[in-house]
């Protein structure tokens, strides 16, 4: 269980959160829509604990654990994972070579044995097929010279190989074309379980038409103005961001599946 | 006597007669650069810059003055294709009114004879003009010796919709011909100045050519400069610009002729988010030779330069290329891609290419390239399977690699100007005409 | 950008490890350079009267000449009479001895380097020759080598058993008067290594040397010579440390490569002398000449140098094309830290028919260092079919370093094919904040991306080696998987 109270977080001095509270149980999958600038990417960067960022006010308690005290890292090892909106080239760094670094530390941070050479490659080559990934991107660049469906594939590989206990995609479905987001969702969906939760971050509706969220929010000016079930999204869909400035600020709705 | 004597000579000669002459300044600071000139020489290849240009033969080559034949029809020719813009034609050192047609300025633009400037614009040519100091000994020279030129004054916010055509004929100058342009533009102002050096009917010259650009804030300047003077001629050129904070400077230079041609071309980012691009095409044939030599100074932050040369060198000709991006401590979020790509169309060509980047400060995206190759075997044979015949095929893809630069170039009548040089230039051009 | 600096600078402030000094007794000439000092090298090597008079003529070239300017580096001028030029430990006798004769002392001083010389803890499959100051003190697998027909051994041994070996071929590829400090390096030489490899014997080891400046005030000139005749092949390495001190300490050396018919010498290089503390007080002045003569058809010489070392490095392994189809490589890894200035690259001269040659460089500059690539590919008129492909990558970390690239490209035959690129880039917060969210820690991600930088050129190392430079720039292994 995740509780963001009041977070506000600048960077360069300028408000982008200005007080944000968002709730997500376990196995509960939100999803955060907004229009540009409105403080969705930033959410995702703060939660993962990127320094450009600064938290001004407010707390995120995440199963007891004060989130914003613990570096990058070691969130990462805690097993909150971002799936980023614009994947990093790291040239001369082969996929396979990252991969497995990542998965040692987090199973070294989990008490797990880690893998050796054999095991690991059994083990990726079975969620690259999964996501429809050929063998050789395990020898390329970590994401260099990827297609933008490509480099969205190889996070949701990570998001398979890594185990999160929660999971949040930013804009995954950007820049993708209908089959890529299916591929990329029916991924995400496989990995949907009572003990994970998921934050979705999304522009558009359409991605929530194959990852069916429990609730959605809508976020403007850095605050969550509205909260409501799959329904908010098409609503959304239909009128348009600037239906939501024209309605009364609704409190957060609370409560189940629609 | 020596060369050099002579040089001094003929400036104890000159001097009551030279423009400006009443100007103190103006005196001291030729005086200053006959001195400077006098004491370095012509350049020679034990110079780091003119390792593979020698000027030393100048020492001893008795300079004969061209004759410009019909210059009316040339120049008519050139303004039934171009029928925009402001025309200023200069033969042999001096300017030709009778040739030229500057036509209605908007307010706030002067265009006219350097010359003349000096009598009516002394304080604008002196802030402009540069140092004794500048340059290597050729500019020094310049400096003593420069007859005319143009000058060009934006105040600020003023564009100039057509371009400026400046148009150079050799023909009776005695001792070469030494031109200075000057190009200033207050804040916001625009322009296109073409600089264009054509041949004479006989005889070839040595020309110097310097052009000065002061670049305001946000200011924009195109400069292209077309140079195909004949066989013999000795052209030795700089362009020297400056950018203020935002100023956007393009540069093409298009070396067709001459037998020796050298340019130094740079510019310096004096402020943030500059733009800068030096677009540059050669060929040499025969035994010609020709030189760039650029220096891009990122001396702040957030400047975008780009940077393409394509060398074309047939015959026993050579082409040598330099150049130089400096990106200062500080100059963080600079940007800066040069490359530089030569085709050897013949057995005794030669190329030489030291792209060169010193860079001081870490958040920088900089890259470079050079290449020197032949025309692509797979393509030709392509051309080839579709039934064209080999020298055209060749023909062709020669054309073809050029034809990058030349599309760089923005404005279509300049386009098309400099397409038909390098035609003119090249075998099949008539041919290949048809398909441009 | 508080993530990106942390990493970074914990990467960069390792400690030198090599910088001990050993306590000994030693043979010392004089500080200064005259003839006399020359003849006084010469007689304690009791040379034949052909090495000193080659000596003698390589000094008074040196008189009439002037250390080059051209390169981008700065420092005082060197005070060539305020050097050693000659320094042994007492204890090595005339001629050659046998392992159990070394002082005890050098011994450890080669074990706590990581160079066992000792019978029981030698390294497997690698022959080594342990220079120490002016002197080689042992050399390993000789017996073995020897039963190849390979000579491997202490120059100043070969100058006397291979007299007619070391007049055919010495100063052909770098001759005395080549540049300022390969005329110095002539005429004052005291050792290094010489390795002979007849027609048709591939090396059954690596041979190696490992150069150790102790002595204060000494320089060290080493002169190594390979010769790979017609079909032989020979993989060499060497490698480098001094202690640390506060004055500046010279190392001119001169390294030349003769490959025959179808040879194929590969050189490389792990070069750790002290490079001065992180104001740049002390470390070795390193200017070398290297160069390889490809002299026959189809030989392959391949340079491969990691430098971390050194407060300046002036240093272009070169390769002469000679022979038709013959190839040359060049790969660099060039760090230059704190206060360190390298000035390094390649000459590549294309001479033969169809002849071939790779640069690799990959150069780091960070704190206040200062990074050079210079490079010259030149095709001459006769060299039909030449092709060069050149690589220059450099890295940035800090914003107070400096990263530059000088390659000059020469073409005098129109079939030739040369290619020259050229990128810069810094480590990005960027990425590092992706690796992390992977729960991978920033400083091994700093690793991971200086690793991967530097990747081609590691493979090009023999393993041992390639842990070593590795180690070097404190970064771990990639894993096989990659």
């Amino acid at each position: 269980m995740i509780k963001i109270h009041n977070l506000h977080a600048t960077v360069d001095g300028k408000a982008i959160l200005n007080g944000l509270d968002l709730e997500v149980a376990d196995g509960e999958v939100h999803a955060i829509m907004g229009p540009n600038g409105s403080g969705k990417s930033t959410l995702a960067q703060v939660l993962a604990g990127r320094e450009t960022f600064e938290v001004t006010e407010g707390s995120v308690d995440w199963d007891g654990t004060d989130l914003l005290a613990l570096p990058a890292e070691e969130r990462a090892r805690a097993g909150l994972f971002l799936a980023f909106q614009y994947p990093v080239e790291i040239p001369g760094v082969s996929n396979a070579y990252f991969l497995k670094a990542a998965v040692n530390a987090i199973r070294r941070h989990r008490g797990l044995p880690e893998y050796d050479a054999m095991d690991f490659l059994a083990r990726v080559k079975t969620e690259m097929k999964a996501v429809d990934m050929k063998e050789e991107f395990l020898y390329r660049s970590v994401n260099e010279g990827f297609s933008g469906g490509e480099k969205k594939r190889n996070e949701v590989l990570q998001m398979a190989l890594l185990e999160p206990k929660l999971a949040v995609l930013d804009e995954t479905d950007s820049g993708l074309d209908i089959d890529a987001l299916k591929v990329v969702a029916e991924g995400v969906n496989r990995l949907r379980s009572p003990e994970r939760s998921m934050i979705v971050i999304t522009h558009y509706q359409r991605l929530l038409d194959y990852i069916v969220p429990d609730k959605v929010h809508v976020l403007s000016q850095g605050r969550i103005v509205r909260s409501g079930g799959r329904e908010l999204a098409l609503e959304l869909e239909e009128h348009g961001y600037g239906w939501i400035e024209t309605q009364p600020a609704a409190p957060a709705a609370q409560g189940g599946r629609p | 006597m020596s060369a050099l004597d002579l040089w001094r000579e003929r400036h104890r000669a000159l001097a009551p007669q030279l423009p400006g002459a009443g100007l103190p300044w103006l005196a001291r600071l030729r005086a200053r650069a006959l001195e400077r000139f006098a004491d370095e020489g012509w350049p020679t290849s034990r110079q780091e810059d003119w390792r593979h240009t020698s000027l030393a033969f100048l020492e001893q080559s008795e300079l004969v003055a061209a004759n410009a034949g019909d210059a009316a029809a040339a120049v008519e020719r050139l303004r039934a294709a171009s029928p925009d813009g402001h025309w200023l034609v200069f033969v042999g050192d001096r300017f030709a009114p009778a040739l030229s047609a500057i036509g209605a300025l908007p307010a706030g633009v002067t265009l006219m004879p350097l010359a003349d400037a000096l009598a009516t614009e002394a304080d604008t040519v002196e802030a402009a003009f540069g140092r004794a100091e500048d340059g290597d000994s050729p500019q020094a020279l310049n400096a003593a010796f420069f007859t005319d030129g143009a000058l060009l004054r934006l105040t600020r916010g003023v564009a100039l919709e057509a371009p400026v055509h400046l148009v150079f004929l050799p023909g009776g100058e005695a001792h070469g011909r030494h031109l200075r342009n000057l190009i200033v533009a207050d804040a916001g102002a625009a322009a296109t100045v073409v600089e264009h050096y054509l041949p004479g009917a006989d005889g070839s010259t040595l020309t110097t050519a310097i052009t000065r650009i002061e670049a305001g804030p946000d200011a924009r300047i195109d400069h292209l400069k077309l140079q195909e003077e004949a066989e013999g001629a000795i052209h030795l050129a700089g362009i020297e610009a400056r950018q203020a904070r935002g100023a956007r400077f393009a540069s093409h230079s298009l070396s067709f002729g001459a037998k020796l041609a050298r340019n130094d071309i740079r510019t310096r980012f004096d402020g943030e988010g500059c733009e800068a691009l030096l677009n540059g095409l050669y060929h040499v044939d025969g035994r010609r030779h020709v030189d760039h030599h650029t220096l891009i100074e990122h001396a702040s932050p957030r400047g975008t330069s780009h940077e393409f040369y394509r060398g074309l060198l047939d015959g026993a000709g050579r082409g040598v290329f330099r150049g130089r991006i400096i990106v200062a401590q500080d100059a963080q979020r600079s940007d800066a891609m040069q490359r530089c790509d030569n085709l050897l169309l013949s057995r005794q060509a030669e190329a030489d290419a030291r792209p060169e980047l010193e860079i001081y400060a870490d958040d920088v995206k900089c890259a470079h390239g050079a290449t020197v190759g032949q025309l692509d075997e797979d393509s030709l044979f392509y051309l080839r399977a579709r039934g064209l015949d080999e020298p055209h095929a060749r023909q062709l893809l020669t054309y073809a690699f050029a034809a990058e630069a030349l599309a760089r170039i923005g404005l279509e009548p300049l386009r098309a100007r400099a397409r038909s040089a390098l035609l003119a230039r090249l075998p099949g051009g008539e041919l290949l005409e048809a398909l441009a | 950008m508080s993530t990106a600096t942390r990493p970074i600078d914990a990467f960069l402030e390792q400690e030198y490890t090599a910088g001990f000094v050993t306590e000994m007794e030693s043979d010392t000439v004089p500080k200064g350079l005259s003839e006399d000092i020359i003849r006084m090298i010469s007689a304690r090597k009791n040379e034949p009267e052909f090495m000193l008079e080659w000596r003698l003529a390589a000094y008074r070239r040196w008189l009439t000449m002037r250390p080059p300017t051209w390169a981008h580096l700065r420092f005082d001028p060197i005070d060539f009479q305020d050097i050693v030029y000659y320094s042994a430990p007492k204890s090595k006798k005339d001629g050659p001895q046998s392992l159990d004769e070394v002082d005890p002392e050098l011994l450890r001083t080669f074990d706590k380097l990581g160079v066992p010389l000792h019978e029981r803890a030698r390294l497997a499959g690698v022959a080594v020759d342990a220079v120490f100051d002016s002197v080689s003190v042992a050399t390993t697998f000789k017996k073995e080598l020897g039963e190849h027909g390979i000579i491997f051994c202490a120059f100043s041994e070969a100058v006397h058993n291979h007299p007619e070996l070391v007049r055919k071929y010495l100063g052909t590829v770098v001759p005395p008067g080549d540049n300022y400090y390969a005329a110095l390096n002539s005429a004052v030489f005291s050792d290094g290594s010489f390795v002979f490899v007849p027609k048709g014997v591939k090396c059954p080891m690596e041979l190696s040397t490992y150069f150790r400046i102790n002595a204060r005030d000494t320089g060290q000139f080493e002169r190594t010579l390979i010769i790979a005749e017609e079909g032989a092949s020979v993989s060499y390495l060497e490698g480098c440390t001094a202690p640390m001190r506060d004055e500046n300490q010279l190392h001119a050396a001169v390294v030349e490569l003769i490959a025959l018919d179808d040879a194929k010498i590969k050189y490389s290089t792990v070069q750790n002398w002290y490079p001065g503390d992180k104001d740049g007080i002390g470390g070795i002045y390193n200017f070398v000449t290297k160069r390889g003569d490809c002299r026959g058809a189809r030989s392959h010489i391949s340079w491969t140098q990691v430098e971390t070392g050194s407060a300046i490095t002036w240093k272009y392994p070169s390769v002469i094309l000679r022979g038709d189809d013959s190839v040359g490589d060049f790969h660099s890894v060039a760090l230059s830290n704190h206060r360190q200035q390298a000035d390094t690259g390649t000459k590549m001269i294309h001479m033969g028919r169809n002849t071939k040659s790779t640069i690799l460089s990959k150069g780091i500059s960070a704190g206040r260092g200062s990074n050079t690539f210079r490079g010259l590919v030149k095709v001459t008129p006769r060299a039909e079919g030449a092709r060069n492909y050149t690589q220059c990558d450099s890295l940035l970390i800090g914003d107070r370093c400096a990263a530059h690239t000088f390659p000059t490209i020469e073409v005098r035959h129109p079939s030739a094919r040369v290619e020259h690129e050229a990128t810069t880039s810094r480590i990005g917060e960027d990425q590092l904040f992706y690796a992390m969210q992977r729960g991978i820690s920033a400083e091994d991600a700093v690793s991971m991306i200086v690793n991967g930088f530097c990747r081609e050129v590691f493979k090009e190392l023999p393993m041992e080696f390639a842990v070593e430079a590795q180690k070097l720039l404190g970064v771990s292994l990639e894993g096989s998987v990659g």
